[in-house]
Formats: structure tokens, C-alpha cells, sequence
């Protein structure tokens, strides 16, 4: 009765389907995955770009609804990637259905790339209706384009992988949200996105060059307006080791099946 | 000679120092029926979630159809199906989705007709674009099947399929396993109804605290494990059991007029009749019974608790 794979395109198929239903599980509930994050961004726009946004500037030729529009943008980005897949990964494993799959021939690799594309793909659908949005609310340039789209992604799939991460680690629904709480959310608002590091006094500039999130925002807001407090190059170093460290880490534990078999 | 649908050898797991299952060793051929059984606890569904892949294995070895579990993963999923014991369904999709999201997963195109063909086998029409969440246990327990075979797998395992399914359900549900099997599928099936194992299964093993303690074909089991009983009704009554008839596990009952024997499983009737008309005992009437399954069951299970 077996079929064997008769080709890349079947041996490949178990990916295509996994993507393919990790992209549907977010649309099915878009009400609560695209339209909830782009409304909190949409709220935060209208705070900083109707109100505030043209009474501000931080940073000299810009206003500050210009500045922050880069943040919110990488902010929705960040959140979404994450949550994508630490909540599938994560509802997997507490309600058991996790074993359908370590049942199929589903390789470690494949499991991988099919939940971090699916997440980047919402993180960045987010971030690209923000972006657009966000235009009614400012004249919003776009120096480097390419190294945007470079740090978008970058974004996506550094989150992405700390969304597998988490979900692997977390016990429950607490720890899962303490991830988010208790990490992300700090190093979002203290990296940067509402105001520039070179305002700071020195010993808490200083102290914001250890937050990782920091050269992340860096590097996308320098590559949208042209001016950021580091050069690219470095961010986009950092960021990519970074990405590159988690990944590493997201691998092992898919790798070794941590926590997903017994 | 065709290789084993499934080779077992020495396979152990612990969790904790404490033994699931412990050094245990068997073989399935293609096209058999087998039944794996045992009380709860005794590590049936430890020993499947290995084969499947759920679990890891401690020490010992596992080969679907020649190929080693864990060095040929890929292809020995392809081969396998497993139907878990709880109820594994993924509250966001419908049985549909589910069903050629599955088909997928194993690198299998989507077959419709089979697909379809499972589908109506399996009573699933009237649900097809129902989310999970509203389906009766039993119509879980029916996709269940149906997405363990939507693959079409060599090697079927089945995890207690019929546990707290209806009796409707229970025979549609045997039947179609046995349908499956006809067509060339082998089946390895759990289970905590003997009737259901006497019923189906070509091969029994027991298990009983992570150990295997009897495997045989079903027929030999019942025969050589199973004592057989005998009554024997009288037209006169006796006032107390003949002596000669002690040895044979007799007993007499209240009314004098029927005698009940427990022939083990070295003796029989014939053996037993010459002495019966030899006591010129009034015979009316002469009834056998076989011992059942679950009778044999118990026996084993009682046996390897009571040893030390």
C-alpha cells in the first residue's frame, strides 16, 4: 500500500505542507494575528503622528513621528514573528497534537524552516501594513531600501527562532507569556524605539549598547531615514550574530527533539 | 523470505530507573493481525510511541520491513501509521484539512479517491468541513483512523482504537481493520478488549510490568493456556461427589444435579468419559466451554504478579 517519495519536489512536500499550515493557522484567526497587532501599531501612530509627532523632533531634519515610525514598524515585526511560532509550537505541545508530527518523516531541518518562514511571513506581513499606515501619518523616507528589507528579515527570523525557543522551554501559558513580558518587551522600549540612545546620559547610553534590540532598531531606523546613532555595518553585524547564535540554539533543541519526545 | 513488517529486539525504556519496558523481543509478519496486550501500565503504548517514533529508545532495537527506526527514520514513517491512544486532533482545522495536511506531511500526494474512499468507509461525509472541535468522541476516534492510514502505511498500529467507542462503532471500526489487512496491510493492535483481540488477532502478546510474558497465535494460546470446563447434568441427584471425581477438579453443586468440572489444559473429555459411565452415573446431558481470552489473560497476569 506504500508510496515511496518519487522525486525532491515529494521528499520535499512534508515542508510545503507544514509552511502551508502554519501560514493558515494565522490567517484562519487573522482577526487576532494581523488585524489586533496592526490596530496597537495603528493607535501608536495616531498618538505619536497625529498629536505629538510634529511637536517633537529628537533627532535635527526629522520629526519625531518620523523617528518613532521605524520602531513601531520593527516593534510589529518583532512581536508577531515571535508569537506566531511560540504560540503554534507551544498550543502544539500542551495539547499533545506535537506527536502527528514527530510521527511523520518530517526532518528536523524542514520542521525548522517551515515555523520560522511562517513566522517571518506574519512578522512581516505586520510590518509591512504598518509601514503603510503609517504613511497617512507622516512623509516617511526610505534611504536604503535593500538594507531595510535586509533588517526586516533579519528581525523576523532572529524572533522567530527565540519564539522556538521559548516555546520549547516554556511549562505553561506563564512562562510562555514571561518571555514576552519579561524579555521582549523591556529590550523593545529601553532599545530605542521612542527615543534616540545619544540623549541618554552616558552611563545609561552605555548601558544601552548591551541590549541586542538596540542595534536591531539602529540599523532599521538608519536604513529608512539615513541617520541612525551607529554605522549600518555594525548593527547589521550584530544582529546577524545574534541571529546566527539563536539559530544555532533553535536547531539543537529541534535537532534533539528537546522536550517534543520522551 | 520476506523480512519482518516489524522486528523488535531487546527493547528497553526507562523513565526515571523505573522500567517501562524492559529487554523485550518480537516479531510481526507481513499481513498478520497481532495483538499487543496487557493491563495499564504494562508499557503496550511505551513500546508503540518507540516504534513510532514518540519516544526514544533506551537500549535495543526496532526494524520496520528491514529498515532501523532511528537510522532510516524517514523511510520507516513512511511505512508506519499509528492511531494513538488519546485523542490527538488540531482544533483548527477540519477533518478535511487535517486529513490532506497528513497525506502531506508524509511526502505523499493527495490521493481523492482514497482519500475519499476513507472518508465514507469511515462515516466521515457528513463532518468533512466541521472543525475538530465539534465532533463527537467517536467521530474523533473514526478520523483518528482515517488520518493513520490516509498514507496508506505497510504497517498500521493501532492504539486501543475501540476504547469508549459504542458497539456499532467497535464492529464498524473491526471490520474495517480487517479490511485493511486483507489488502495487504499488517496490523499491530492494542487493546483492552480480549474479545476484540480473540476476535481479530492472528498473534497474541502479553505484557505485564514492561515484560513480555506469552506470545503465541491466538488459537495455540487458547488451546494450551486455556482450561476447559464441563457439566455434567444428571436425571438423579447426588448426595455427595464420588471421590474418583476429586482429582479432576469436580464439584458438585446444591441441587445434587450437576456436576462441574475445570479440565486442564493436559486433559479432555474423552479422557474423562470412561470414568463418568464407569460410576454408572444417570447422564442427561453433557455441556463444554472453552476458556476465554480474558480468562487466559488474567491467569497470565496473575501469574507474573505473583512471582517474586
Amino acid at each position: 500500500m506504500n508510496q515511496q517519495p518519487d522525486s525532491a519536489f515529494v521528499a520535499w512536500l512534508p515542508f510545503y505542507t507544514l509552511l502551508q499550515k502554519e501560514i493558515r493557522r494565522f490567517l484562519r484567526v487573522a482577526s487576532q494575528t494581523l488585524v489586533t497587532p496592526v490596530i496597537t501599531a495603528s493607535l501608536y501612530l495616531f498618538i505619536f503622528g497625529a498629536t505629538l509627532g510634529e511637536r517633537i523632533s529628537v533627532v535635527e531634519g526629522f520629526s519625531y513621528a518620523q523617528f518613532v515610525i521605524p520602531g513601531l514598524i520593527l516593534m510589529g515585526i518583532i512581536n508577531n514573528s515571535f508569537s506566531n511560532v511560540a504560540s503554534s509550537l507551544f498550543m502544539s505541545r500542551y495539547l499533545g497534537n506535537i506527536v502527528d508530527l514527530m510521527v511523520t518523516p518530517v526532518t528536523p531541518t524542514q520542521f525548522i524552516m517551515a515555523y520560522t518562514l511562517a513566522a517571518m511571513l506574519r512578522g512581516l506581513a505586520v510590518g509591512l501594513i504598518v509601514w503603510l499606515i503609517s504613511c497617512c501619518f507622516a512623509t516617511l523616507p526610505l534611504a536604503h531600501p535593500l538594507a531595510a528589507l535586509a533588517m526586516a528579515c533579519l528581525a523576523s527570523f532572529l524572533f522567530a527562532q527565540f519564539g522556538i525557543i521559548a516555546a520549547v522551554h516554556a511549562n505553561n501559558f506563564d512562562s510562555l507569556a514571561m518571555f514576552t513580558n519579561f524579555i521582549i518587551l523591556p529590550l523593545i522600549y529601553l532599545g530605542g524605539v521612542f527615543y534616540p540612545i545619544s540623549i541618554l546620559p552616558p552611563f545609561w547610553a552605555g548601558l544601552s549598547h548591551l541590549n541586542p534590540l538596540f542595534y536591531l532598531i539602529d540599523g532599521f531606523r538608519y536604513a529608512m531615514l539615513g541617520v541612525g546613532d551607529l554605522s549600518y555595518a555594525l548593527s547589521f553585524g550584530v544582529v546577524t550574530i545574534m541571529a546566527l547564535v539563536l539559530f544555532i540554539w533553535a536547531a539543537t533543541l529541534i535537532a534533539n527533539s528537546y522536550r517534543l519526545r520522551n | 523470505m520476506s523480512l519482518p513488517a516489524l522486528s523488535i529486539a531487546n527493547l528497553s525504556k526507562n523513565y526515571d530507573g523505573v522500567p517501562a519496558v524492559n529487554d523485550i523481543s518480537l516479531q510481526i509478519e507481513p499481513g498478520e493481525i497481532f495483538g499487543l496486550l496487557g493491563p495499564n501500565g504494562a508499557g503496550k503504548s511505551t513500546t508503540i510511541n518507540m516504534i513510532g517514533g514518540v519516544t526514544r529508545i533506551d537500549s535495543g532495537s526496532i526494524e520496520v520491513f528491514g529498515y532501523d527506526n532511528r537510522k532510516d527514520y524517514q523511510k520507516t514513517r513512511r511505512m508506519v501509521g499509528v492511531m494513538h491512544q488519546e485523542v490527538v486532533i488540531d482544533n483548527f482545522f477540519t477533518i478535511d484539512q487535517t486529513l490532506r495536511f497528513h497525506a502531506g506531511y508524509y511526502g505523499v500526494r493527495d490521493d481523492v479517491a482514497w482519500r475519499q474512499r476513507l472518508i465514507e468507509r469511515l462515516g466521515l461525509t457528513p463532518h468533512l468541513h466541521k472543525v475538530m472541535i465539534k465532533l463527537s468522541g467517536g467521530m474523533k476516534r473514526r478520523f483518528m483512523i482515517a488520518k493513520a492510514l490516509i498514507h496508506k502505511p505497510k504497517l498500521l498500529i493501532l492504539d486501543e482504537p475501540t476504547a469508549g467507542v459504542d458497539v456499532e462503532l467497535r464492529h464498524t471500526l473491526w471490520d474495517f481493520v480487517q479490511e485493511i489487512n486483507q489488502q495487504g496491510s499488517t496490523i499491530l493492535l492494542t487493546t483492552h478488549y480480549l474479545e476484540e483481540a480473540e476476535r481479530m488477532c492472528h498473534r497474541i502478546a502479553i505484557m505485564n510490568h514492561g515484560n513480555l510474558i506469552a506470545l503465541d497465535s491466538t488459537a495455540t494460546m487458547l488451546k494450551n493456556l486455556g482450561t476447559r470446563g464441563l457439566l455434567v447434568h444428571l436425571h438423579s441427584a447426588q448426595q455427595t461427589l464420588p471421590e474418583q471425581l476429586k482429582p479432576w477438579g469436580a464439584t458438585l453443586d446444591a441441587t445434587g444435579l450437576s456436576i462441574h468440572f475445570t479440565l486442564p489444559a493436559d486433559r479432555t473429555t474423552g479422557d474423562l468419559l470412561p470414568l463418568l459411565c464407569q460410576l454408572n452415573l444417570s447422564i442427561k446431558d453433557i455441556e463444554t466451554r472453552q476458556a476465554s481470552l480474558e480468562e487466559i489473560f488474567l491467569q497470565i497476569t496473575q501469574d507474573d504478579r505473583s512471582k517474586p
